[in-house]
């Protein structure tokens, strides 16, 4: 009857969160220190001329690491804060209070997204300041914009649902760091994914990971770079196809896992998360 | 408020509660009393509407808890046991924002949620409203967990455990808490503890919780009066120990003495049952695993 009001107390709460989180310096020093592995690995190879083309190092790799980030960090952030607030009770408190779970789950939104603003600017604000050539077209920070909305909505439903799955805390790390490393790796970030074995390729074409970084890239990048993608082209159509499933499939799908792990939530799985917490060896 | 009938539980094959039936009425303090265990907080969580029972009848506010509708998670209030959530939200912050889903059901006559200075001061923590959670003593986070509880001002509010970790004082001020609460607010509360002095502090009505089923349902006035209607006589004759349960000691032992073997009594002892001594044997079975025996025990003890 009233969840509008609920929405609106989440988006609140998303707000609030990302506030305190910025203010404090653990997570402050988080932002810094990806930040600086990030440009101080652009910048100790500015001078690396890219085969096939006239572009340098930073211009071609860095589309592709903002797209890792962001993949990263929208898989990986809401796997780890569902599985810790429903140990924690964070989930079991918004379940008693009436259309709660609407509320929280807004607030994770808006927190996970808001997330990405210091991680993106951290990293874009020294590098456009240390390297040339950064942006091929004005108009491609348009592109910037659209590739990220969509693939936040492509990728976070996958944190959310490992968030929702995974037994304990611990285990996001083999559930959920693992398969996005490993991901992250074959997702033509590092070395161009045309290199690899064939099976490799059609893996990782089938995740959002590939195209965001490949949405980032032909935001970036002059038009002549496409000629080092598969195909030889930006594929714009299938990144928007491929991202745009992923979303679709998401916001369907979730909305189903998180309703089971919530109504699974009692006070004695809290309790029983916390004896687990205290008892390392088992 | 609360009507329960037949209430059954089994996780797997174990039978944790073989058919509960109890009734909370309006403006009731009631204690759920029980060894641990005894499905104290299966129960609990079951009215809550945050667990699903196997079998039984259930009627709390007029709904089925297991289907009930975000306008009854209004009406009622879970005090919960926190770990370490939101360790950044500070006390104002986290009521500001849970007692805002509130906002919508309040009425002239019962203006929700509850004024947030009021409240932080109802619980002791004005002083604190400002600090960091991560910050907070168990006690005080304790009391913060209250606090969220009854933001939205419940007509029926249920407690698991609330004292558990605590020391006596942080437990003194806490029942003062409750009763005050169940004075001015006039809020029904149903709490679950396996200690049997605070239950006998706090309610208006205990229910011992034992085999999978309630064994006693009573004042804890009555239920003392009760258990203490059966009194041991214990005496020797010849160096023989002899024992007699009986509900009229004084009767008995004159009856004894002037009987025949009257002049040969020695080690003559009465001992009045108090309900201490029903509980704690009633405990010790159950945690020995006479879970059946230990309930049966209590039933015969406080009939």
């Amino acid at each position: 009857m009233r969840p509008t009001h609920a929405i609106r107390l989440g988006l609140r709460r998303g707000r609030l969160e990302f506030v305190q989180s910025i203010r404090s310096t653990q997570d402050q020093g988080f932002y810094l220190f990806t930040a600086f592995l990030a440009v101080g690995y652009l910048f100790l190879r500015r001078d690396t001329e890219v085969a096939g083309t006239d572009l340098l190092l930073p211009s071609v790799a860095l589309p592709s690491i903002l797209g890792a980030f962001v993949a990263f960090g929208v898989v990986i952030g809401p796997a780890y804060t569902l599985a810790m607030e429903k140990e924690d009770g964070t989930l079991l408190r918004h379940k008693a209070v009436p259309h709660g779970l609407a509320g929280y789950f807004t607030g994770q939104l808006v927190f996970q997204t808001l997330n990405l603003v210091p991680q993106m600017v951290t990293i874009l604000v020294p590098s456009l300041l240390l390297f040339d050539n950064l942006m091929a077209d004005p108009s491609g920070w348009v592109t910037v914009v659209w590739v990220l909305l969509l693939g936040i909505l492509a990728a976070m439903p996958i944190g959310m649902v490992i968030g929702a799955l995974v037994p304990s805390t611990q285990k996001v790390g083999t559930w959920g760091m693992l398969p996005v490393m490993v991901l992250a790796g074959i997702s033509g970030i590092f070395y161009p994914l045309q290199q690899l074995w064939g099976w490799v390729q059609v893996v990782a074409q089938v995740f959002p990971m590939y195209w965001l970084g490949l949405g980032m890239r032909s935001a970036f990048l002059p038009d002549e770079a496409a000629a080092l993608e598969i195909g030889g082209s930006w594929r714009t159509l299938e990144t928007v196809a491929v991202l745009g499933t992923w979303a679709v499939v998401g916001a369907v799908l979730t909305p189903v896992v998180l309703r089971r792990m919530s109504r699974r939530s009692t006070g004695s799985q809290v309790q029983a998360a916390k004896e687990a917490a205290v008892q390392w060896v088992r | 408020m609360i009507e329960v009938r037949d209430l059954r539980m089994r996780y797997g094959d174990k039978d944790v509660l073989t058919g509960v039936d109890f009734a909370v009425h309006a403006d009731e303090v009631v204690c759920l009393l029980g060894p641990n265990g005894a499905g104290k907080t299966t129960t609990i969580e079951i009215l809550e509407g945050f667990r699903i029972r196997s079998a039984g009848e259930i009627d709390v506010l007029g709904q089925d808890p297991a289907h009930a509708t975000e306008d009854w998670r209004a009406r009622t209030g879970v005090v919960l046991q926190s770990w370490r959530d939101h360790p950044r939200w500070t006390p104002r912050r986290l009521l500001t924002q849970l007692g805002g889903y509130y906002v919508p059901y309040s009425t002239p006559e019962r203006p929700r949620p509850h004024d947030i200075d009021l409240l932080l001061e109802t619980v002791g923590l004005t002083g604190l409203a400002d600090n960091k959670l991560t910050t907070l003593s168990g006690g005080q986070r304790r009391r913060l967990d209250v606090a969220i509880g009854i933001i939205g001002r419940p007509d029926l509010l249920f407690l698991d455990e609330p004292t558990a970790g605590f020391d006596p004082q942080a437990r003194r001020e806490f029942h003062q808490l409750v009763q005050r609460l169940a004075e001015l607010e006039h809020t029904t509360i149903l709490l679950t503890t396996h200690d049997l002095d605070e239950a006998e502090k706090l309610a208006d009505r205990v229910l011992v919780l034992a085999g999978g089923r309630i064994v006693a349902d009573d004042s804890p006035g009555s239920l003392a009066s009760r258990v203490a209607g059966e009194s041991e006589v214990r005496w020797s004759v010849d160096g023989q120990r002899r024992l007699q349960s009986t509900d009229d000691p004084t009767a008995f032992v004159r009856d004894l003495l002037r009987g025949p073997d009257g002049d040969l009594v020695k080690d003559l002892d009465i001992r009045r049952a108090s309900l201490e001594d029903a509980y704690l044997s009633l405990v010790q079975q159950h945690e020995a695993g006479h879970t059946e025996a230990a309930a049966r025990l209590f039933t015969e003890v406080t009939r």
